[in-house]
């Protein structure tokens, strides 16, 4: 890896990226900052995320594309040496404002992990918990409900016969998609997923690219990878971040195709990172 | 080309012995079965001297049960244990009452509530540590001068339960925070993510998963509960009667037993007390992890 | 699975084969407007052309996506770069079609001179050879696209007779003018024509199997 090549400045300055007239910005982030403890994690980042679309963050390791998302659900809360500035906005509201309740916001922004991680009960109770923490208790509803988001993760055929088998017991891939039908339960409008099939086997992962493709005609998506080519394959616009700067956006073609940063050129062509 | 002599054979017995773990084997195998004797020989050796005092043979030299073992008051004739066995029973009851809300909710706080590095953390953890080793005597001691003299309970049944909650609080709570801190970061992780709160995370997804390790230490409890004598002598007292109230003052299994050998006058009937304590003990045990099971796997 | 690139990979069929039938279309026309001298319908086929390399562009597009998008490989790369390949030829054959209609749809001067009897022949023959080349592909027939390949002498050979008719015409006659020239142009286009329908049948044969003009790439 040449570190010349790190800092060089592309010709052109990286052009902010405008959603078109015609789509919904679903996220709009504007100056924001993260530090954790005295170290800068990310750095004024300004940028406007489409809705029902599939957008991905790429980078090398440790330039922030995974703390970012995990700040558009307030999962960095969790850590307490990490502080904010700036502003995110969800549909317009503030996330991040004194009168947000955290639990309804993680309710519209749903996360799958990059390793799976059911809960160590049935696959009916796996499915349900959201559901019935966010207050359904009828039996025939929350049926109904685990049926349709096994079904919308490309799940329900495999396990429908036994609903009650541990979530424990079935393969990794089926573990991921149990996961993402959990998140589907409880009705988000954004799906953030952190690497989601960077631990699974490639079959695996064609069925959820697949999976992911499908969900984008209703979900704004938000995808982290480190493989390139995945997003290529499935996103519609694709971010990149270094060194905490997110340098370049735009779609996903074009951005591939022609990079205007030289920085981003160097990384996608693999010449670093 | 090399021809296949037998210095390249794969065949056993062609590599030369290797005395080191030969010897190694050895000695595992003698300490295991040194321990297991032990155990064994212990248990045995009550049983025979135990199980005969049971019986007895009346004048046609027919044998019979010794019910009067069991009768539900005490005389210095019948020396029954009843009586301690249903003070055991009340005191381990009450104990466990005390520590477990105690020490599970105090372990609650400590892994989940509290920020990693608090002072207050280490304070407990430290004091914890310690108690868990003081010997017994000193809880006997402590449990006398408060809840028997200074609270004015006198010689009873709470005196001792609250003496031996203390006692194995430590114990509970450790445990507990270790169980909890041993959950997997990214179950709370999904399910805070759902929108469900940290109070529910922690009641429904990760108290559950770490409630095999906190049994644990509850049957450990019990085990030390049951066979207290020290702590006990001096705060409920030696009565030989059934606690009908938990001001009453009244001996458990253990302090029978000791009580017993101490009088010299019944020690066949002490080998039989230690019998059925040991008999509730297992009894106990299998219960508790019973419960475990069930629990664990209810999930 | 991957069925968004399965449902791409069809749409660059679908556009292949439209653009087969282009060219195809074209060269019936032209061979139509050789036997009739339709100026106005000759004057369609070369309006048409611009249709023909739109097309071309369109199918570029779609595969260089396809190759950055989906990094295809083994059979599906296949497919798309010999896509790639086989639009070039494919829209030479339109220009070439275009080309002679453009000399057909020009008026003449003076008396119509006769045209050689083997060029309708030639044209019948490149035609058919480029309508077999896009079946080929429509149908991944690879004994359909060798017997193309094969062809390719036929159309050469008639060629050879068609300038020795001219050459005898242009020393019987008194004034020949430019129409046997452009008779010679015509059946020049005709020979290139057939050229790129094998060009054609060979991509489509390295497509199948993985082999291009006997030699595995």
């Amino acid at each position: 890896m040449n570190d010349s090549m790190l800092k060089e400045k592309g010709s052109v300055a990286a052009e902010a990226f405008h959603v078109e007239s015609s789509q919904n910005v679903k996220f709009r982030i504007s100056n924001m900052d993260l530090h954790y403890g005295t170290f800068h994690a990310l750095k004024n980042i300004n940028m406007e995320v489409p809705e029902q679309m599939v957008t991905a963050f790429i980078g090398p390791s440790g330039c922030g594309k995974s703390t970012l998302l995990k700040s558009l659900n307030r999962m960095n809360d969790l850590i307490p040496e990490c502080k904010i500035t700036g502003e995110i906005l969800l549909d317009g509201q503030n996330i991040y404002d004194p009168s947000t309740d955290v639990n309804l916001l993680r309710k519209r922004v749903g996360m799958v992990f990059q390793k799976p991680n059911p809960f160590p009960m049935s696959i009916y109770d796996n499915i349900a918990y959201g559901p019935r923490t966010h207050g359904i208790r009828s039996r025939a509803k929350l049926d109904e409900i685990v049926e349709k988001s096994l079904t919308d993760a490309a799940l329900f055929e495999e396990v429908k016969d036994d609903l009650n088998k541990s979530a424990m017991s079935i393969s990794g891939g089926q573990q991921q998609r149990l996961c993402i039908a959990r998140c589907l339960a409880v009705e988000p409008d954004v799906i953030l997923m952190d690497e989601p099939t960077s631990a699974l086997d490639p079959i695996s992962t064609s069925r959820i690219e697949d999976l992911v493709l499908d969900l984008k005609k209703q979900y704004t998506i938000i995808i982290v990878t480190h493989n390139m080519q995945q997003a290529t394959r499935i996103s519609d616009i694709t971010a990149f971040f270094l060194l905490g700067d997110m340098i370049e956006m735009a779609p996903t073609a074009n951005l591939f195709a022609n990079p205007k940063d030289r920085r981003t050129e160097n990384y996608i062509t693999g010449r670093f990172g | 080309m090399k021809s296949i002599d037998k210095s390249n054979s794969i065949r056993k017995g062609s590599a030369p012995p290797h005395t080191g773990s030969i010897a190694f084997k050895f000695v595992t195998y003698l300490c295991a079965a040194l321990t297991i004797f032990a155990l064994a020989s212990i248990v045995i050796y009550i049983f025979v001297q135990g199980i005969p005092n049971f019986f007895f043979y009346d004048e046609s030299g027919a044998l019979h049960f010794k019910s009067s073992l069991f009768d539900l008051k005490y005389t210095t004739d019948n020396v029954s244990m009843f009586h301690a066995i249903l003070n055991t029973v009340y005191m381990t009851a009450l104990a466990l009452l005390i520590s477990v809300p105690l020490g599970v909710f105090g372990g609650i706080y400590l892994a989940e509530y509290a920020k990693p590095d608090s002072k207050l953390v280490k304070v407990v953890r430290v004091t914890s540590e310690t108690l868990a080793g003081l010997p017994s005597i000193i809880y006997g001691l402590f449990g006398m001068l408060f809840f028997v003299n200074a609270i004015g309970w006198g010689f009873s049944l709470l005196a001792g339960a609250f003496t031996l909650a203390i006692m194995v609080l430590p114990v509970i709570l450790r445990q507990t925070e270790e169980s909890l801190l041993s959950v997997p970061r990214s179950y709370r992780e999904g399910s805070l993510a759902l929108g469900a709160g940290k109070l529910r995370t922690t009641m429904r997804i990760v108290l559950p998963v770490a409630t095999p390790g906190i049994l644990a230490a509850v049957l450990l409890s019990i085990g030390r509960i049951v066979g207290e004598t020290a702590a006990l002598i001096y705060t409920s007292g030696i009565v030989a009667k059934v606690c009908v109230s938990p001001l009453d003052s009244g001996r458990t299994l253990a302090v029978h037993l000791y009580q017993l050998q101490q009088e010299g006058l019944h020690l066949g009937e002490a080998f039989a007390v230690a019998v059925v304590l040991l008999i509730v003990v297992v009894i106990m045990n299998a219960v508790s992890s019973k419960a475990a099971k069930k629990l664990s796997s209810k999930g | 699975m991957r069925t968004y690139f399965d449902d791409q990979l069809n749409q660059l069929n679908r556009e292949m084969i439209q653009m087969g039938s282009m060219i195809e279309q074209a060269i019936e026309r032209v061979c139509d407007v050789l036997r009739t001298h339709d100026v106005e319908a000759a004057k369609a086929i070369v309006r048409g052309d611009s249709e023909i390399d739109r097309k071309e562009r369109d199918i570029e597009a779609l595969c260089l996506r396809l190759i950055l998008m989906q990094q295809p490989v083994a059979s599906d790369l296949r497919m798309v770069s010999s896509a790639l390949k086989m639009i070039t030829d494919m829209e030479r054959i339109g220009d070439q079609a275009s080309d002679i209609a453009e000399i057909v749809s020009m008026p003449i001067e003076g008396e119509i001179v006769e045209k050689p009897a083997h060029l309708l022949t030639m044209g019948e023959s490149a035609a058919q050879m480029v309508h077999k080349a896009v079946d080929a592909y429509v149908s991944r027939d690879v004994l359909l696209a060798q017997e193309v390949i094969e062809s390719d002498d036929i159309v050469d050979d008639l060629f050879v007779q068609v300038k020795e008719e001219i050459q005898e015409q242009i020393r019987t006659s008194d004034d020949p003018g430019m129409q046997l020239l452009d008779t010679l142009m015509i059946a020049k286009y005709f020979e290139r024509i057939a050229d790129h329908a094998v060009n054609i049948a060979e991509w489509v044969e390295y497509a199948v199997s993985g082999i291009y003009k006997g030699e595995a790439l």
